[in-house]
């Protein structure tokens, strides 16, 4: 066991995060909403070849960083979608910045509903009948963005069009659909856990210069006490979440399952995080101006996105314990 | 990074689990069961033979020499199988420490003995009045001559019944502050003047021990480190304490056989329940988190570091982890849930109804949760002190 990342992912890590200093400031990050897309950001990070990564386990340290900063770009949609396709055969072009997306969810209605990235994306891959499906998103985006907690480019997406090229046939696109369904758990699991990081920061920074009573707020064990459950769940979510993408790259049988841990654990942890990171800057981290409403509204739509994070525990109990036959 | 154990390490797990299934009998198990006492000394004594007492302590000190991972395992595979290590943990703490401070003496007499799995070690630290500030503890050990004469009480002197020595922190300088007036002795159980009381738990059953000490003499010899210097030796078998355990591994694996077999009035398996898949899924997940804590932390023992965080967390969340989840496989089996491992048609034979109760004291020992947690708040994030520097 060695849990310390590799010089090349400590270096790339560094890299990635002196670049959204630089472009995804809270500044850029407010004048990216409500669309939450900014195109001079995407075109740095795609032309960095950031979303082409062979390692989930890369992918997975580039999101924490995308993460951390809240970057207004389609990091995780991108390269999970791009690794479906180069599944399928497509020839996608390395450090292209064209933004391709997947719909999580069967598709067979013919309207891909609130797609991730679907807002700004050229591109949708979608399972319909049991086939795989790329529909190209032509000339103007699906509309004006749908205004949402999160401020995400999700848009609904028509599948059913005359445009759609089969990606996969029924023998194996449900297979590759669920595979990178559970590649975008993993992903977006540890970008939860930036931006979890990214809100502890803020709230033990805030406690440790806020007096009251005469002494830091941070002095105070009910304030104490809770960081440190907090800080113990993000390194638990931190830690599962980097290995369901080092076991996903090593095709380990237990990767389906550590993948909805991942994202189950990060979605808890990142929302009491966040609201308790929140509740910790006073009645300041209620409003606007405070950079803390960013990272909590954000860590409840991003794995709202997926679904209802109660039924993926139903999912994960029934892929650990259903009856066979 | 890489997440997998060694492949040496899995040859020593399947090793460990041949050893558990031959002495872990169903008769060791019963004595346990019946005394509440986690500590069983044919099996000590089989751990003894096999050389898995000093599994990591240096070839010259009669150890095998084995690494953290291998430690980490050992000891995974005990939780695993509910083994009685109470005995075994307790002494390594006391023997690890003689191993550092205790004199060329205490060294030769004691630790071939320790290892040969001969030999017990209490651990004398709570009193009535001092838990989690041990270092107020008022113990009173006086010089006479070469000698010195101990008087007071220690609580929570868990084996004190069955070792063979208890190691003592007393109180030699009343005037000092608190930390600097200390001192520790490796005391004979014999001795006269020292009286075990035992004191009942929620355990299934569980004891634990009052000791009571009058007029008790003992050498100089018995002495470990500096006269009022008991603290530093006291910090240095702490920091052998902590490090996380299981999540609730063993609850869940007997719940989940139990839900297979089990039948609902209409006739379906319990598991069949989606609900009830949900929750043991929800378990599986914290197992997980805390098997990581736990992994980090002997990871960063491996690497040469302190883990005084990482094991703070991962202990911290492991009991917290460990009661969370207990009450709710418990919950799930329903009103038969209740029934104790005495009764024949308990589902998982009582084991979860035991392992609720259990896990109400491992939120305590070893640091309860609210020291850890201020230990994660103040050098984990660098949070302003609570309390003044002493």
């Amino acid at each position: 066991m060695d849990l310390a990342p590799s010089a090349e992912q400590q270096a790339r890590a560094l890299a990635v995060a002196e670049l959204l200093a630089k472009h995804a400031s809270p500044e850029r990050v407010r004048a990216a909403e409500p669309l939450g897309f900014d195109g001079p950001l995407w075109q740095h990070v795609s032309a960095r070849n950031w979303p082409d990564l062979d390692a989930l386990l890369d992918l997975a340290l580039v999101a924490e960083e995308m993460g951390r900063h809240l970057a207004p770009a389609p990091f995780v949609e991108v390269a999970v979608s791009r690794r479906l396709l180069r599944a399928a055969g497509v020839d996608v072009g390395v450090g292209d910045a064209t933004i391709t997306t997947l719909a999580l969810h069967d598709s067979s209605s013919g309207v891909a509903r609130l797609v991730p990235a679907g807002a700004v994306a050229d591109a949708v891959v979608a399972l319909r009948h049991g086939e795989l499906v790329v529909v190209p998103i032509h000339g103007a985006r699906p509309g004006a963005p749908v205004s949402n907690l999160g401020c995400l480019p999700i848009a609904d997406c028509p599948v059913d069009g005359s445009d759609a090229t089969q990606l996969m046939g029924a023998d194996r696109a449900g297979a590759a659909h669920t595979r990178a369904v559970d590649e975008w758990r993993v992903l977006t699991a540890s970008a939860l856990v930036g931006l979890a990081a990214g809100a502890l920061d803020l709230a033990v920074n805030h406690v440790t210069h806020r007096h009251q009573f005469g002494v830091p707020v941070g002095s105070f064990q009910a304030v104490q006490h809770r960081l440190a459950d907090l800080a113990t769940d993000l390194e638990g979510a931190r830690l599962l979440a980097r290995k369901a993408a080092w076991s996903a790259d090593q095709r380990a049988s237990d990767a389906p399952a550590l993948a909805a841990m991942a994202f189950v654990w990060a979605a808890g942890a990142a929302h009491r995080v966040t609201t308790d990171s929140l509740h910790f800057h006073g009645g300041y981290g209620y409003t606007l101006e405070n950079d803390i409403q960013l990272s909590f509204r954000r860590a409840k739509a991003w794995a709202l996105v997926l679904d209802d994070p109660e039924r993926e525990l139903s999912r994960l109990g029934d892929t650990l314990y259903a009856v066979v036959g | 990074m890489d997440f997998a154990l060694h492949e040496s390490g899995e040859a020593f797990r399947s090793e460990v689990r041949v050893f558990l299934a031959e002495h872990l009998t169903q008769d060791v198990r019963e004595r346990v069961r019946r005394t509440g006492t986690v500590h069983d000394w044919r099996f000590h004594r089989a751990l003894g033979a096999k050389g898995w007492i000093g599994a990591g302590w240096p070839v010259e000190f009669g150890g095998q020499g084995r690494g953290p991972w291998e430690l980490r395992i050992f000891y995974e595979e005990c939780a695993r199988a509910d083994a009685p290590t109470d005995g075994l943990s307790m002494t390594l703490m006391v023997a690890n420490t003689l191993r550092v401070a205790g004199t060329e003496v205490q060294q030769r007499e004691i630790l071939p003995r320790v290892l040969a799995g001969e030999v017990v070690i209490c651990l004398g630290y709570s009193e009535p009045d001092t838990g989690s500030d041990v270092a107020a503890a008022r113990l009173s050990a006086i010089r006479d001559g070469d000698d010195w004469i101990l008087n007071g009480q220690k609580v929570f002197t868990s084996l004190a019944h069955e070792a063979q020595y208890v190691f003592l922190l007393t109180r030699t300088n009343a005037d000092a502050p608190k930390h600097r007036g200390l001192t520790m002795f490796l005391v004979p159980m014999d001795t006269p003047g020292i009286d075990v009381e035992p004191l009942w738990t929620l355990g299934a059953p569980g004891r634990t021990n009052r000791t009571f000490y009058t007029d008790v003499r003992v050498p100089d010899a018995a002495r470990v480190g500096d006269v009022d210097g008991g603290w530093d030796v006291m910090t240095a078998a702490l920091t052998f304490e902590r490090g996380g355990t299981l999540g609730a591994v063993r609850a869940l694996e007997e719940t989940v056989a139990w839900a297979r077999t089990a039948r609902r009035p209409d006739g379906s398996a319990v598991i069949d329940d989606p609900l009830v898949r949900r929750r043991l899924a929800r378990v599986a997940i914290e197992n997980e988190v805390a098997a990581l804590l736990s992994h980090r932390t002997t990871w960063t023992a491996a690497e040469g570091h302190l883990p005084g965080v990482e094991g703070s967390m991962a202990k911290l969340f492991s009991s917290e982890s460990v009661q969370r989840c207990t009450a709710d496989l418990l919950d799930l089996m329903g009103t038969e849930g209740l029934l104790t491992q005495d009764q024949p048609d308990a589902p998982a034979a009582g084991a979860v109804e035991a392992a609720h109760r259990k896990a109400a004291v491992a939120r305590i020992y070893g640091g309860t949760s609210e020291v850890l947690r201020s230990i994660v708040a103040e050098r984990g994030l660098g949070l302003p002190r609570t309390r003044a520097a002493r």
